[in-house]
């Protein structure tokens, strides 16, 4: 217990950096996600298949694979980057973008479809019926997965530890080394960390749900 | 997919989406064209570094790693399945005093990063890295199939359990007979995807030095040399990649079978409500 | 939903069973090292570990498999290295040939829970003796004494000495020993990576100023890449004495393994081992520290 305490410090560094990333990342991937959901119903073919190709390959690759692109192979294209966080964010938004724009297009495909057949009969394209009736009541119905693919990309930033970035895993690895007489100590320590963002966001995802449960 | 959002295009619409289509692919191809020459130039695909690849050790040590991922693998999701639908059945029980710890520690398991749970396996209870691995993996997933399975049986229509209850069902066999199989069928994508998920995240493995297919392939960039990194790490990526389709068209293969014997009895399939997995 | 189960489990037989062929596809042939030959039936007292570890006739010994010139990996998935040499020497005197040792991989976070557990004998795997870990588990030797150095890019002239780094970002493994020197003591700015050789590509696109750890380890890195990569000098900064873990207190398992190190040196394998593997970067071999009999 004393080591958690005298290495409190650390351990908050680590939260913030994991904190950062995760917030960051979930916020570009929701924009991200959704464009590319939006894209795979769009008329457009090209656009369509773009969209699926994208979600097909990046749904399928290690979350590993992703960092070294954009760790490794980005650098050698010439894309420098002082900050290793910024691959870091580059991979894990990339990444749970696939996952969102899934969740998202199958929420689009919940919503009946009088409703697109009504906007439609009003005189409404394709982007006004997307973003003004149908995108509204679609993300109602998949904010709980969506909370839950924030969770995991909580827990995916873990993998930065290994690729350039300090992050919670990271410092609780370094403490687990320092301390060899502690070490299940330590990683109790960091779980306790970790569990402080999982379980608000796992308690929020089932709050909405029952919300919208009984909105519906 | 002829759309419901919008209508049919018109000449004027399809000329310019063709437009737009063939720009936006020429864009891409010239994109990835500029990215295969800039690694060309570095000489990432001169053929002395590919040639490691005619070694037959080095694809046995391929082979090995994947041999390791898939038995991980599927020793998981053979473990995690059941023990997730159990899960599944003791969260939704009827008495509180059942339901409510089994929340907690699905709410505790889901929200610990599957690298720590290895480790910690492995440090607290002195198991092999295989058994870590697979401890981890099952912990977690079956935490997941859980989750997803219940949002399964809780889009069903309320009728199904109240007309299983009516016959006479009890409330478990009810669950078993009638919600069950309904919710399974329901969400058969969204477990398929967390099967893929599983399958990757065994991968996460390297923490406990458990020697799977990218460990293998780091392990081999390390002894043979930096040059052969790019090599090495583009031949992972692409049996990942080709394994993990593979195994989400297996499943819509298997589904599709499935739902031509099922559609018999049962009215127009609804599309999947939502997705529970989570990467 | 039956018909469903049975097809899913004969999926999962087949995997199984294409698993199993491609397990079966390995063994294999050897590379380098030496073969030191056992001794003949040894004896021991009754009751020591040594006596239980030649009756038995095996040993298990952990290892890294990811340091180039200590243990290190190779295509057929055996390890080879100075610790691996050493772990074989060992063995020898126990009358264990090097067939019969059972090796697995320890990473840094494994090695004291590996030995209390008794999942492994030793541990030989580049692991420095510090007072902390003296309190979990007791250590023989040291065997060799390493000492953390820079890497830098070959036309990297400002970076000389570890005062040189403050404040500029340094490659290192997260967790480990050198990582937290450069950081605490120099006040350089980390960034951790998951093994060392993971840190040669951000040094070569000089994302950071320098990559740290022992020198050994940095040497090989700039015996297979001499056009890219130099040390910042050939000093060391710190002294990082590797130790063979054992069991904490088994004293009398410890001075054996001590008397054997001495007796490696007076014939000249310890010579021998280090040629047969870090001798091929580093040409004078050392002579074996001062044992450390506490």
């Amino acid at each position: 217990m004393d080591v958690i305490i005298e290495n409190l410090p650390l351990y908050w560094e680590g939260f913030l950096r994991t904190l950062f990333l995760s917030a960051v990342s979930g916020v570009i991937a929701l924009v991200l996600g959704t464009l590319l959901a939006a894209a795979r119903v769009s008329p457009v073919a090209a656009l369509r298949g773009f969209s699926m190709v994208y979600v097909e390959v990046l749904r399928n690759t290690p979350l590993t694979i992703a960092f070294f692109f954009a760790a490794i192979v980005l650098p050698r294209l010439g894309v420098k980057f002082e900050q290793f966080e910024i691959a870091a964010i580059i991979a894990l938004s990339t990444y749970t973008a696939a996952f969102i724009a899934e969740a998202v297009r199958s929420g689009v495909n919940s919503v009946p479809v009088g409703q697109a057949e009504a906007a439609r009969s009003i005189g409404m394209g394709f982007g006004q019926v997307l973003s003004l009736i149908i995108l509204p009541q679609a993300l109602r119905t998949v904010i709980p997965p969506l909370i839950n693919i924030l969770i995991a990309l909580v827990k995916n930033s873990s993998v930065a530890g290994a690729f350039f970035v300090l992050e919670l895993f990271g410092y609780g690895r370094q403490l687990a080394n320092a301390n060899g007489d502690a070490v299940i100590t330590v990683l109790l320590g960091t779980a306790f960390f970790y569990l402080l963002l999982t379980v608000p966001l796992g308690i929020l995802a089932s709050t909405v749900e029952r919300k919208v449960a009984i909105a519906r | 997919m002829s759309s419901v959002l919008y209508d049919v295009p018109g000449p004027k619409a399809r000329r310019i989406s063709l437009i737009g289509s063939v720009i936006g692919s020429l864009l891409i191809l010239g994109l990835l064209a500029w990215i295969i020459m800039v690694l060309a130039q570095q000489g990432i695909f001169e053929s002395r570094r590919w040639q490691i690849f005619t070694r037959t050790d080095v694809w046995r040590l391929l082979g090995n790693g994947l041999g390791a991922t898939l038995s991980a693998a599927a020793l998981s999701a053979v473990i995690a399945f059941p023990l997730g639908l159990a899960l599944c059945l003791l969260r939704i029980a009827d008495s509180p005093i059942i339901r409510i710890p089994v929340r907690v520690v699905l709410e505790f398991l889901r929200g610990m990063p599957v690298v720590l749970m290895m480790l910690f396996v492995l440090l607290g209870f002195g198991t092999s890295p295989f058994i870590a691995v697979v401890t981890g993996l099952v912990l977690y997933n079956a935490a997941v199939f859980a989750e997803i399975i219940r949002a399964g049986i809780q889009s069903l229509p309320k009728g199904q359990r109240e007309a299983g209850l009516a016959i006479g069902l009890t409330s478990y066999r009810s669950r078993m007979l009638i919600e069950l199989p309904q919710a399974i069928r329901r969400m058969m994508p969204s477990l398929v995807a967390q099967m893929v998920v599983l399958l990757k995240d065994t991968s996460l493995g390297y923490i406990v030095a458990y020697g799977e297919l990218l460990r293998a392939v780091q392990v081999m960039a390390d002894f043979l040399g930096n040059a052969y990194l790019f090599p090495v790490f583009f031949v992972a990526a692409a049996i990942y990649i080709a394994i993990n389709i593979a195994v989400s068209r297996l499943a819509v293969w298997i589904e599709r079978r499935g739902s031509k014997k099922a559609a018999g009895g049962t009215a127009k399939a609804e599309p999947a409500t939502v997705e529970a997995g989570a990467p | 939903m039956k018909a469903f189960l049975t097809r899913r489990k004969s999926f999962v037989v087949a995997a199984t069973a294409a698993l199993a062929l491609s397990l079966s596809a390995c063994g294999g042939g050897d590379a380098g090292g030496t073969n030191p030959s056992p001794v003949e039936k040894p004896t021991f007292a009754a009751g020591t570990t040594m006596e239980k570890l030649s009756s038995a006739g095996t040993i298990k010994i952990g290892t890294k498999f990811d340091q180039p010139l200590f243990g290190q990996v190779g295509l057929d998935g055996k390890p080879v290295g100075f610790d691996v040499e050493i772990g074989k020497l060992i063995a020898a005197k126990l009358g264990i040939s090097a067939d019969k040792i059972e090796w697995s991989e320890t990473v840094s976070a494994n090695r004291e829970p590996f030995i209390e557990q008794g999942k492994v004998d030793l541990v030989i795997a580049t692991y420095t003796i510090n007072d902390k870990r003296k309190q979990v588990v007791s250590f023989a030797g040291p065997y060799y004494e390493a000492g953390q150095a820079l890497m830098v890019n070959k036309d990297n002239d400002t970076i000389k000495k570890p005062e040189d780094v403050k404040g500029k970002k340094v490659c290192s493994v997260t967790g480990s020993t050198p990582a937290a020197t450069i950081v605490d003591k120099y006040g350089a700015e980390l960034v951790p990576a998951a093994t060392y050789s993971a840190c040669l590509e951000p040094l070569r696109n000089k994302q950071v100023e320098a990559v740290t750890t022992d020198n050994v380890i940095l040497a090989g890195f700039v015996d297979k890449e001499p056009d890219a990569f130099k040390l910042a000098s050939d000093e060391t900064f710190t002294k990082e004495p590797y130790g063979i873990g054992l069991k904490k207190d088994d004293t009398q398992f410890r001075n054996w393994i001590n008397d054997q190190l001495e007796s490696f040196q007076e014939d000249g394998s310890y010579k021998k081992a280090w040629e047969a593997t870090a001798g091929s970067v580093i040409k004078t071999a050392p002579d074996l520290p001062t044992i450390d009999r506490y």
